[in-house]
Parts: structure tokens; sequence; C-alpha cells
């Protein structure tokens, strides 16, 4: 089968400042369905950049970038809003939530610019259900600040499931929440590539990669290493070790 | 073709910001309401002008003598004794589309009745003068042209005279004298109120034209000729047509009068109003551009405080377009509510005005139309400004933005 995701020798070069800075120097890279894949670099290692060009929020300078068998390193401004609405969903480390917005219309976002129009029925729906995904149905009417960080995180992945796109792009994720949250949305990532869905991480914790089946290692704007996760950690485990832990402590101090 | 999302997402936006958008709003409201109230209070004073002038009669054209000067000085208008009642009658014979005339006489006097005295107009006219004028007796009748050819001593009288003169009512069949001479009066005008110039038009005495030059002036020249032309379409070539044949009676003299009809004096009475209204409507228009310059400024603001929600936006597909149109309604539908809500402020305001200060109050749909259609234009012109720059944002830029 065809990879989801293949990069062919991408660069990406900046020239806005005095000295053009080469963030990304020839990333070759196949990403194949199914697969969850934790991207990992210090900062300024280029990380943010290979993101962005694989979000389709920026262009490469050169090199190739095929999307689901769609050359999309040539398209326009549109054409890629076009190309991020129907096969890529973003998670963000903010969560990046509309402030004042229910959970409910925060998920109908992405369908509101799809090419295909939605009648307001089969948006609630469709939005209802991927909010279900994430386990948070019982709040599709609650405003974002009137949620937990790992709760708006959920909905933030719920918003990116809305128009069941091709690959899932999270950047770091879990960089704003406490560690127990953090097992948390892991379990939501790990429970969603169990039903295949795709899945591309940012991550600069070693552990959280841990979570993830492929771990792919940026240096100065090269792959340096590109391995499978041994031991992969499993979030239901994890939790409940967290939650035993809790538990003994609780015992020690009473 | 996402249009009508569009909106949707910008009636969100708005209600979001619910105190923001009122206060948006709120120049708009102000400088619609100032329009329509000021419009509507010009509007009401030259209609109340335009209601006098009317009062002068309908399609009524007025002859005065020409100046009159004497050893190289010179007076105005009417000062000079040239008009005649041959002049009155020949305008009668011989023009068409004339359905009435009347030669007409003016003097102060002293009027005595029933023990009372009363200084007051004396008014010289033909038959035709309640009809002319509009003017309808409200009791008894008009004399005759019989009276106007026997120099009968007959009057008809106005409502301001009958209170003086007879407190008691019963005013008919009375005898009033003017200079020592008695006069009978057979009819009562109906009250008129004041003109143009402030006059109470009903403090007056009305006889034949032939009885007020033999008996009560006596000079052989009348003050004026009203003509009363058939229709508002024919009053043009009436004027004309009078103008022509007392040129030609006067044989090649110098012409010595002057010909004037009610449209010339409507439109020298409704001049200042016209210009007053114009003047208060276009400062208005000014609060209602400072109204739409409060829109680009709150629109600018909302843009950069934003970023992050058109970050987002753009991140999960939305085009440059969708943004810019987003924001566009949102300032249109800012502008356009603001419209809504100064008009009926507006009416509502100038209602209050008249109530408090009596003043004419007239609210035209045409305003209250430009009004709306203005403001949604100037919420389309302030708004597009910041709402281009809201869709030429970079996405990573915005969602990188703090």
């Amino acid at each position: 089968m065809a990879p989801v995701v293949k990069i062919e020798e991408i660069h990406k070069i900046y020239e806005s400042g005095e000295i053009p800075v080469h963030a990304v120097r020839g990333v070759s890279l196949d990403i194949h369905r199914g697969e969850f894949v934790a991207l990992m670099g210090a900062s300024g290692s280029g990380k943010s950049t290979l993101m962005n060009l694989l979000g389709c929020l920026d262009r490469p300078t050169r090199g190739r970038y095929l999307l689901d068998g769609i050359d999309v390193s040539k398209l326009d401004r549109n054409e890629l809003a076009d190309i991020r609405n129907q096969k890529i969903g973003f998670v963000f480390q903010g969560f990046n939530l509309l402030a004042r917005t229910t959970a409910l219309e925060n998920t109908e976002l992405p369908m509101m610019y799809g090419q295909r129009r939605h009648s307001a029925r089969e948006m609630r729906q469709r939005a209802l259900h991927s909010l279900e995904i994430v386990g948070l149905s019982e709040r599709a009417d609650h405003f974002p600040n009137q949620l937990s960080g790992g709760q708006q995180q959920r909905v933030a992945i719920a918003r990116a499931l809305a128009n069941e796109p091709e690959i899932l792009l999270a950047d770091e994720p879990t960089g704003n929440l406490d560690s127990k949250t953090s097992v948390e949305v892991m379990g939501v990532f790990q429970k969603l590539n169990d039903q295949g869905i795709t899945i591309i991480m940012v991550t600069h914790e070693l552990d959280i990669a841990h979570y993830c089946r492929r771990n792919l290692i940026l240096r100065d704007g090269r792959l340096v290493r590109d391995e499978l996760v041994a031991n992969r950690l499993l979030a239901d485990v994890e939790m409940k070790k967290l939650k035993e832990a809790e538990a003994a402590a609780k015992l020690t101090t009473g | 073709m996402r249009g009508f999302n569009t909106i949707k997402v910008a009636l969100r936006a708005l209600r979001r910001n619910t105190m923001r958008s009122i206060l948006t709003a709120l120049g708009i409201i102000i400088g619609v309401a100032a329009v329509i109230a000021m419009v509507s209070i010009g509007n009401g004073a030259k209609a109340d002008v335009e209601a006098k002038v009317a009062s002068l009669g309908e399609n009524v054209i007025t002859v005065f003598p020409g100046s009159f000067s004497s050893a190289g000085m010179r007076s105005g208008w009417g000062s000079a004794s040239t008009l005649t009642v041959d002049d009155a009658d020949a305008i009668k014979r011989e023009v068409a589309n004339v359905i009435g005339v009347t030669a007409e006489m003016r003097d102060r006097a002293q009027v005595l009745a029933n023990g009372l005295n009363w200084n007051t107009q004396i008014m010289g006219e033909s038959p035709d003068y309640p009809s002319i004028r509009s003017w309808p007796i409200s009791d008894g009748t008009m004399f005759t042209d019989q009276d106007v050819r026997s120099v009968g001593k007959v009057a008809v009288i106005g409502k301001t005279v009958a209170d003086q003169l007879f407190p008691d009512g019963n005013v008919i069949g009375q005898t009033i004298r003017i200079r020592n001479i008695p006069f009978k009066i057979v009819g009562m005008l109906a009250a008129k109120g004041f003109n143009l110039f402030g006059q109470d038009q009903d403090d007056t005495v009305v006889i034949p034209y032939t009885s007020h030059m033999k008996r009560i002036a006596r000079r052989p020249n009348i003050n004026s000729i009203l003509v009363q032309a058939a229709s508002a379409e024919t009053i043009d070539k009436v004027q004309q047509d009078i103008t022509d044949l007392l040129t030609q009676r006067r044989k090649g003299r110098e012409p010595d009068f002057t010909v004037r009809n009610q449209v010339e004096f409507a439109e020298m009475a409704t001049a200042t109003s016209k210009t007053m209204t114009m003047l208060l409507g276009a400062i208005a228009s000014v609060s209602l551009v400072v109204g739409g310059i409060g829109i680009m400024n709150i629109m600018l603001v909302s843009v950069t405080e934003r970023t992050r929600e058109i970050g987002i936006r753009l991140a999960v597909g939305a085009h440059g377009q969708d943004v810019l149109l987003q924001f566009l309604i949102e300032a249109v539908i800012l502008s356009s509510l603001g419209g809504v809500i100064g008009i009926l402020l507006g009416v509502g305001g100038s209602e209050l005005v008249s109530m408090k200060t009596g003043w004419p109050i007239l609210v035209s749909s045409s305003s209250v139309i430009v009004a709306v259609a203005f403001s949604a234009a100037v919420g389309m012109f302030f708004g597009y400004y910041p709402a281009r720059k809201a869709a030429q944002l970079d996405p990573i830029e915005a969602l990188r933005y703090e």
C-alpha cells in the first residue's frame, strides 16, 4: 500500500532575515496508514518547520511532498487550505479552541469550511459523534473555560476528527498538561490509533514519545534516528499505576 | 459558496462580544438618529411653510403694479398706480384657462358696529375671491356681480372682526359702518389662521371692489389682480399670456407691472428651511462618518485581538476569502443594526421634540431608506480594510500569536 505521507529530499530555507536559515535540510520519510509517529528534537532542530510542512501550513523550498498521493508542494494558498480541511486534523499545544464558543460549535468548525455543504443538523450530528469518540458528548454545550485542560484538549481532538482526516497532526499536545492528564490524552490518541487513524505528533518529552509506535529524531534539520518503539507504554496500564501510586500516597499520609 | 455558514460564523462572533458590538454600533446609531431627526424637523418646517403657501389659494397668479419713480427717486414694487379695473376685465375676457379674477383693493380703516369699533383691513374684491383663495364662506353668502355693478354696500367679514364686533354671535344681517358708510353683512368667512408673514388673515372685511374704490379709498387704481388658473399645468402659460396681454395694453411703454405665480412664492418661502435642512443633515452626516471610523477602529482592534482565532480558522481550512467575508459581514451587520436602531431612535426622538416644542415633524421614507443604505455602505467601506488585513494573515504566524 502507498504511504499516506511521502516526502522526498525536502528543504526549507527562510530568507526573511539577513542570513538565510536552512531549517530543514533534505528530509525523506514515508509514513503509512495506521502509524503513530513521534517527531522529536531539541528546539532549533527544525521539527516545528517540518511539522508546518507536513501540515500544509507552509510550502517546502525544495523537494516533494505527496499527501495521500497528491503532490501538495506546488499548491497555492487556497488549495492548501482545502487539503488541510479535508486530509489533516490539527491538535495544538495551546488547545486553540475558540473562546466563548461551545465544545460542539468548536467541533463543527472544520465542517464550516468544507467543500461539501453540510446541513446544520448533519454538522451537529457529526460533531456530537466526534465528541463521543473522545468521551465528551456530555459536555457538548460547555464553553472552553468550563472545561479542564485535558477536556479542552479532547475537544480539540474531536474538532480535528470532525472531517475524518487522513492524518492527525499533534503539536506538543501534552505540553500544557500535567502528567496524569497527559496520560489521559495519550490514551485518547492510542485508542484512535487502534481504530486505524494515522497520527504524527511533535513532542520533546521522551516518556510521551514512548506511547507512540515509531520515533523520529531530528537534529539540525536532518533526520538522525528513525526507530520503532520497543517497549511501548500503554496509557491504560500507566493510568492504573498512577492511580495505585496516588492511593498509596493517601494511605501513607492518612 | 459558503456564504450561509459565513453569516452564521459572523453572527456567532458578534454574539460572543455583545457589549462591544453594542458600543461599536452606537456611533452609527447616533449618526443615523441625528440624520433622521434633523431631516424630519427640517422637512416638517418645510411642509408647514408649504401649507401656509397653499393657503394663499390654488394655482394663483398675482399681478402687482410696477415701481413708481419721481425725480429720480425710485420706489419699490407696487408703488406705481398703474393697474386698473380695465386690466382685470381684459384678463378675464381674453386669457384662456382662467377660472377666476379679482381686482383687489386694500386699505385699513376703523369699523364701527354694535357700539364697538375695530381697526381692520378693508379688502375690495370680486365675487370670485373666496374660490380663488380656497376660502369658504362659513355663514351667509358671498356678495354677487350685481353688488359689484351696483356699487353695493354689502360686506363679508372675517372671523376675527366678527368676534371683536359681535361677541354675541348673530352676525348676518347686521350693519357695520366703515368711514361712516353703513355696510350690510351678508356673509362670514371661515377661520383661516395666520399667513406666511404672521398676519391674521381673519382680521378683514371684504366688500365689492367698486364700492371700495368709490366709497372707501376714492382712487381709480387697484392694488393688485389675483388670477386663478384652471390647473397647475396651465399656470405658466396663463402667467405668460397675462404678461403679454398687459404689455400689449401698454402699447410700447415700459412694463409697469409684475406677474408672480404661487410656485415662486412657495420657492422663496421654503428656501430658508431647505437650506437649514441641508445644513443640519450635513452636520449629522459627519457623525455618521465618525461612527464609521469607530467601526473601523474596533474592527482593527478585533482583528488583532482575534489573530489566534483567525489562525485556527485558516488552519482548519478557511480560505482568505472566508475570513474577509466574515469580518466584512460583521461590520455590515453592526452598521446596519446600528442603522435600524438609529431610525427608531431618530423617529422617536423627533416625535418627542415635536411633542415638547410643538414643532411640526415629517419623517420621510426616503430619509429612512437613505440612512439604512448609507449605514450599510459605511460598514462595508470601513470594514473592508480590517477584513482584508485579517484575510492576509499567515496561519503559522497567527497561530503563534500571543
